[in-house]
This record gives structure tokens, sequence and C-alpha cells, in this order.
């Protein structure tokens, strides 16, 4: 598996550390209540086919990255940083 | 047919011909009282439970392959009762007491194997947590006895002892631990909830949950609807996407774990031998074949295979253990999907929907958790309440945060298990 880094370009799967559903980008404010808490750090879609998950170009270039992937074939669709991703 | 040495001996003097197929092949009937989605070995040892130990009639196993042909065939059979957390040490002691009468009560040779399992620690601090560990195993009734280094040479000699990066201090051996043949046991659970009336009904894919009033009414199938009054979804990877039909998200992400197993060797490897700090750890098959494997490649995944660097990580931490098996030849590998909870452990609970009720969440755990499984579900199905064993397994314990069974104590949180 690579994955097309928008700065160093396609890179083997063993640079990158996942840290799952690109949920975490749409973090609740603190006062949002339990059940928007729950959501954001427990519950997941968890899809079967195309997903959005973030990975930290850990031995690259450090960039956090949004990659668009399906879960089934395993194929990378895409990548955008997450500084830039749509939230 | 009852099964037995003598069958056996009279089926061979007359050529075999007796034999009859071991379950029957019904079409769906228009209504069940009990749907059980899934027919794994969660859903198979559910549907038997409920029509031996509980006493319902009138139940059907809705499969959308084959009878055993999801992670009940994709997994490294091994059988196991070693938890520390109470929660998990009382469910996992009740599953393995009953894998040790499961050939008697299925009258079917699972090849349940108490070979020993060991599990092996390279400080003293590791060292430490495991005395903790058995010392709780223990406690829970089972058993466990802690090893040093020339305990551990007594059983695995051949292991590279003075290997630079995790020199081996010792171990933890479990030695009611082992494995058994993955196939049959769904083979036996099938054959069992069969011959109780169990519906056990292949190629039946449920595309929809039907809910009415709060309460669940029946199911939508590829092979038209089929009413029930109570449903039990058990699809481990599949989770998901089966709650979804019933409006629910849930706290499981599915992640893909592979094995390996190499071709057939004289025996070699006596015990289910686990290197927690390498993630590797292996077995020998009555086959002969090494089945081994690793830890999960560590990204979301729906497909039934891995990708090659934890192929790589897996082997390299079989040569840092034991070099022995480095001319073994891999003859296959697969993956299986894992349906990972926050916390690493199960739920058996009740939904939000009346009558709907999930069993889920067995991360990389569920095979020696089948006989508890099925007996917990089918009593929660059953009685509306849960096992006793199983009363920790909620599915509310990552909202309220209470309850929380981090077996490694990494934290209650995605992708740290």
């Amino acid at each position: 598996m690579r994955i097309p880094c928008p700065i160093c370009g396609p890179r083997d799967r063993r640079e990158f550390y996942y840290a799952g559903d690109a949920v975490a980008l749409a973090r609740p404010v603190p006062g949002a209540g339990e059940a928007a808490w729950d959501s954001y750090l427990h519950l997941r879609d968890n899809p079967a086919g195309v997903t959005r998950d973030l990975w930290y170009h850990e031995m690259g270039c450090s960039a956090w990255l949004v990659v668009e992937r399906d879960t089934v074939s395993h194929k990378v669709l895409g990548a955008a940083l997450a500084a830039e991703a749509e939230r | 047919m009852r099964y037995s040495a003598w069958q056996v001996f009279r089926q061979g003097l007359t050529g075999n011909r007796g034999w009859a197929p071991v379950w029957r092949d019904p079409d769906p009937s228009p209504e069940y009282d009990i749907i059980i989605i899934g027919g794994g070995g969660h859903g198979l040892a559910t549907a038997y439970y409920l029509a031996r130990k509980y006493g319902m009639k009138n139940i059907a196993v809705l499969e959308k392959g084959y009878i055993g042909g999801g992670n009940v065939g994709r997994n490294t059979t091994i059988v196991r009762a070693n938890y520390f957390l109470n929660g998990n040490s009382e469910f996992y002691s009740h599953s393995l007491k009953l894998w040790e009468g499961l050939e008697q009560e299925l009258n079917f040779n699972v090849m349940h194997s108490q070979r020993g399992l060991i599990n092996l620690f390279h400080s003293d601090g590791q060292r430490d947590a495991f005395a903790r560990r058995g010392n709780a195993m223990i406690n829970q009734g089972d058993d466990a006895v802690l090893l040093d280094r020339e305990g551990v040479r007594r059983y695995l000699p051949y292991l590279d002892f003075e290997q630079g990066r995790f020199p081996v201090y010792g171990g933890l051996l479990h030695p009611r631990g082992g494995t058994a043949r993955h196939d049959a046991v769904a083979w036996g659970y099938a054959r069992g909830a069969d011959a109780r009336g169990v519906d056990l009904i292949q190629n039946c894919e449920v595309t929809g949950i039907d809910i009415r009033g709060g309460a669940v009414v029946g199911v939508q199938t590829s092979r038209g609807p089929i009413a029930a009054r109570k449903v039990g979804i058990v699809v481990a990877g599949r989770s998901g996407q089966v709650a979804a039909m019933a409006g629910m998200r849930l706290p499981v992400e599915s992640h893909v774990l592979q094995a390996f197993v190499t071709e057939g060797l004289k025996p070699v490897i006596d015990h289910v031998v686990s290197f927690g700090m390498g993630h590797f750890y292996i077995s020998q098959s009555d086959k002969g074949g090494l089945v081994f494997g690793g830890d999960l490649d560590f990204y979301a995944s729906y497909a039934q295979r891995g990708n090659l660097p934890m192929k790589e990580h897996v082997m390299e931490a079989a040569m840092t253990l034991m070099p022995m098996i480095g001319k073994a030849k891999v003859l296959r590998s697969w993956g299986g999907i894992m349906d990972m909870t926050p916390d690493g452990s199960p739920i058996i609970d009740k939904t939000g929907i009346e009558g709907l009720f999930i069993d889920c969440g067995w991360c990389y755990g569920g095979f020696k958790a089948v006989p508890a499984s099925g007996d917990c579900f089918a009593h929660l199905i059953a009685t509306g309440q849960p096992h006793e064993v199983a009363q920790a397994f909620r599915l509310d314990r990552f909202r309220s945060g209470r309850g929380l069974l981090d077996e490694e104590g990494t934290g209650a949180q995605h992708n740290l298990h």
C-alpha cells in the first residue's frame, strides 16, 4: 500500500502512522454533551468501502494527512493535508 | 446418528454408505420466534444453547455465505483463560470449562488439545506483571505456573534465549491452554443445533432489520422477508453494517489480522508459544503445519488479506525467537476481519430496540470465547438478563466510562488495541 503524500509524493505505508477515522478532525466543543463526545471518541461508521482516515507521515515530512481509501480493496484514492482538508 | 468408534467400525465394514448429511438445508419459514444473524461459531453456539439449555423453539440462523466460512474458519485456534481483569476473567474461565466438556456435550470431535500455553517475558518488570496475572488466574480458579528461564528451557529448548533485543527471562505457563480444530467447532455446534430443530439457512444475507414502534419485528433478506419476535446480531467484523440497518452506530472499527501456516512438518512445537514483545505467537496443528500470527495491520480494513509490511514483521519476530523454523516454507496466509472496540473487550448486550440484541467486539480473541459467548448471548436473548459471567460486557460502558475492560492498560481508545 502506498500513500500519495502531497508533500513527498507516493510513499510506502511503513512510513506512516495510522490514527483512525478522520472524525478526529471534528472535535466537539467541551460543553457539547455526552452524546456528542461519545460519538466523537467511540462510535464509528466503520464503512466497508470508501473511508477517510488520518495518517501521520512519521518517517517523512511529519504532515498529518486525510487519506481517502477503500477498506475492501485497500486501494488508496487520494490524500490531502489535514490542515487544509474539509472538516 | 450418534458418533462413536463403533459407528466408524460399522460404517467401514459396510462401505461407508450409512453416513447421512450432518444438517438439513431448509428454506426459510416466513416467521420465527428467534433469528440469529450470523452462522459463525458464536451464532451457531448461541442457537445451540438457546435450544438445548434455555428451552427455546422455532429458531433460525441466517448466514450470508456458508456455515463456518467466516472468522471461525480463519483464526489460529487458540483456547485459553489467562485474563486478568474482573469481568473478563470469569467469562473466559467459564468458556474454558465449556471447552473441556464440549466433545461430550456435542458428540463431536473438536480436537481440543490442552497442550499448554506459554507467554514469554523479557524483563523484571514484565515478570512482575506476569506473576500478578498468574495470581489473578489462580484466584479465578484456573491454572498458572510462573517459569524462570531454566523452567522455560525445559519446555522450549529451541528458543534463542540470548537474543540481544528480547532475552528470555521466563514465561507464564497456562497448562490448560491449548488449541482446538476451528472448523469442527462450527460443525459440531451446527449439527447439535440442527438436531434440536434450529433451521440453519445458508446463502441468506440480511439486508434490512424491520423495526416497528421501537421493537424489532423481523428482517429483510436476500431470500425474502422473515418475521421474528427477537433478533440477535452476531456478525463479528460486519457488525457495523448490520447494526446500521437498525440505525445504530457501534463503538467498533474493523481491522484485518493476518495469520500464516507452513507446510506440514514432523512434531516440533509441542505447546502454544506467545512472544508478545515481538508480536508473534505459534503452535503446530495436528496435521503438522506451523500456525502463527502477529499483530493487526493497524488500519481499518474489510479485505480478508493483509499487506506485506506486517508479514515481514511477523517473520522477523519468528526468526528472532526461534531461528530453527527459518527453513520452513509458508504455505498460506490469510486475514480475518476483527471487530475492534476501544478497550479491546467484547459487547454482549441489549440494544435500545426492544427484542434486538447484539454480541460483537471480540477483537482478535473470539475463537476461545465461542462456547461462553453462545451460552451468554443465548441467556440474554432467552431471559432478558445478562448471564452472570457476562455482566461487564455492556454496550454503554464507553459512553459512561464506567466498567471499561482495558485488559492491556493502553487506554480505551480506538487504534490502541
